[in-house]
């Protein structure tokens, strides 16, 4: 087995509401979901935010568009009026997500 | 019955004022039945509007305007282009004498104007409204303003009747583009398959170039051609509420089923329940198809009975919000970023909760506490800008820090420089559900 980034095999994009987000993670390759929906699972996705202290993690699969969609709640120090961040909105936490390591079999690489 | 196209003009206040008139020229070419919609509010965009009219009555409406109508208002009055904007923000009325003022100085016909309203629940009546359902309290003192998001057929009703502009307040975004569906088509209100398709294509229209490539590129992953000119969207609306999306001819960008999906997904939490005052749209089966170059279709879209709720926006004063920031340079720059932070937080983190970035070394993805900053090492970045941010109720206090960050000039570390503060009045913001029969909306004719 090998270990890349979820970058290489998804892309995602974050949208806010109040102090909640949503990241969308969709797979470039329509085989790749499963691997993605077997590793990319909702307490890995918890703990990679853990230092931003998620009330809750939830995740929706949306299997005819390979995609995922995953709604974290109270991570925005507040939300986009509150928050002392520079990015407010947690725009760019898509590519946080995106940073995760990947186990795949080695011939992908 | 023909297929309605629905162009979009922006996606956010302060959007490419230069967007519309590709998207306009393209609807005149491809000719039929179409509408322009600009969707210009955001959650704190209203807000802020808000303020502007307490400052100024006839203020609080888009303050980009006359700027995104002026290119565009002869051509859409003249191939009978419906426009649908909330471009109203806290002063609906005071934009539509404006378009009137417009259309006069272009010398056109004038417009039949129509208002929307019912939103903005700021009033003596509709803040008892708000008391009634905000979970948590109400502060009179500190309340600035309140609006429930309004729905399509408000719009859909004042187009039957001959509306040419239709200027909303806080409508749901994607509710402008069903109300010309709604209006084109003669969809009734329970027809929910049909409402919640035609409220998916307002979604992936609502945020302008998000769909056709803008927020998209990723160089060497994700390339977009042409991004310095990222055409806007349209949507080609079908009678059985499928929708395909393409954009303005002549333009850069791309729309394909990566960009569709990404814009699919944006703002929504559970797919099988996307919310708005019209319907609730499940797109857990939908699909979403490539059908050539800059064109994909959406299809599958499945709708629920609407809820017996609208959702409320309220605000209150939130005292202030300031931030200063100073850089650092070259050997052991992070060192001394590092004391300057350490010297701001002896001085004023004992007065209030003090946020530090140290931009080049972690200042995005941090969190207000610092728990993420704390555990990154010393590593090799040699450009460093330390940024320091904080809230409070006392503008004094606020201004304090400031002056504190800015006596970093001459009493910080060695070869501090680009001092820089600003502050701002902070806005808090509640959500709460109201009854529909509690803020019924209306329309009305600029007389």
């Amino acid at each position: 087995m090998n270990e890349i980034q979820l970058y290489e095999l998804a892309h995602a994009r974050t949208g806010d509401k109040g102090n909640r987000i949503n990241i969308s993670l969709i797979a470039y390759r329509p085989e790749d979901f499963d691997l993605l929906v077997a590793q990319v699972t909702e307490s890995r996705v918890a703990e990679h935010f853990a230092y931003r202290r998620p009330a809750r993690v939830v995740r929706y699969l949306l299997p005819k568009i390979g995609a995922m969609n995953f709604v974290l709640d109270d991570v925005l120090d507040g939300g986009v009026n509150d928050s002392l961040n520079l990015d407010m909105h947690g725009k760019t936490l898509s590519f946080h997500l995106l940073a995760l390591p990947i186990l795949v079999a080695c011939q992908r690489t | 019955m023909d297929r309605l196209l629905i162009g979009c003009g922006a996606g956010f206040s302060g959007d490419r004022v230069d967007a519309a008139g590709p998207v306009v020229r393209t609807l005149i070419e491809r000719g039929g039945p179409a509408a322009l919609m600009f969707e210009m509010l955001a959650e704190r965009t209203l807000a802020t509007a808000q303020l502007a009219r307490r400052l100024d009555p006839e203020l609080g409406y888009e303050p980009l305007l006359e700027l995104e109508l002026r290119p565009v208002l002869a051509d859409c009055l003249n191939h009978g282009i419906t426009i649908v904007g909330n471009f109203g923000a806290a002063n609906p009325r005071g934009a539509a004498q404006m378009i009137r003022r417009l259309a006069r100085e272009l010398g056109l016909v004038p417009p039949r104007i129509a208002v929307v309203s019912g939103d903005d629940l700021s009033s003596k009546a509709g803040r008892q409204v708000i008391r009634d359902c905000l979970p948590g309290g109400f502060d009179d003192d500190r309340f600035v303003c309140a609006n429930v998001y309004q729905g399509a057929f408000e719009i859909a009703g004042a187009i039957k009747a001959g509306a040419q502009i239709v200027v909303t307040g806080r409508v749901a975004d994607p509710s402008l583009a069903l109300g010309p569906a709604i209006a084109h088509f003669g969809w009734g209100r329970t027809d929910w398959d049909l409402l919640a398709a035609a409220t998916m294509a307002g979604h992936l229209l609502e945020c302008g170039t998000q769909v056709t490539g803008g927020y998209f590129a990723d160089p060497g992953k994700k390339d977009v051609p042409g991004m310095h000119d990222v055409g806007f969207p349209i949507a080609e609306i079908s009678p059985d509420g499928a929708c395909v999306i393409t954009k303005a001819s002549g333009t850069g960008g791309l729309v394909d089923a990566r960009t569709v999906k990404e814009q699919l997904l944006y703002e929504l939490h559970d797919p099988a329940a996307y919310i708005t005052p019209d319907v609730v749209a499940d797109i857990s089966e939908a699909e979403v198809t490539e059908l050539g170059p800059d064109c994909v279709r959406l299809s599958g879209v499945r709708g629920h009975a609407r809820t017996a709720t609208l959702k409320a926006n309220v605000f209150f004063d939130g005292g202030w919000f300031g931030e200063g920031e100073i850089s650092y340079a070259g050997p052991n720059a992070q060192a001394r970023a590092r004391l300057a932070m350490d010297m701001m937080q002896k001085r004023m983190g004992k007065v209030l909760d003090l946020r530090f970035d140290l931009i080049g070394v972690l200042s995005i993805i941090g969190d207000d506490a610092g728990r993420l900053l704390e555990s990154i090492p010393d590593g090799q970045s040699t450009d460093i800008r330390l940024r320091v941010a904080g809230k409070h109720e006392d503008v004094r206090v606020i201004d304090r820090l400031l002056r504190d960050v800015t006596a970093l000039w001459t009493g910080g570390p060695a070869g501090g420089g680009g001092v820089r503060v600003a502050k701002r009045q902070r806005l808090l913001t509640q959500s709460c559900l109201v009854p529909r029969d509690q803020a019924p909306a209306t329309f009305e004719f600029l007389a």
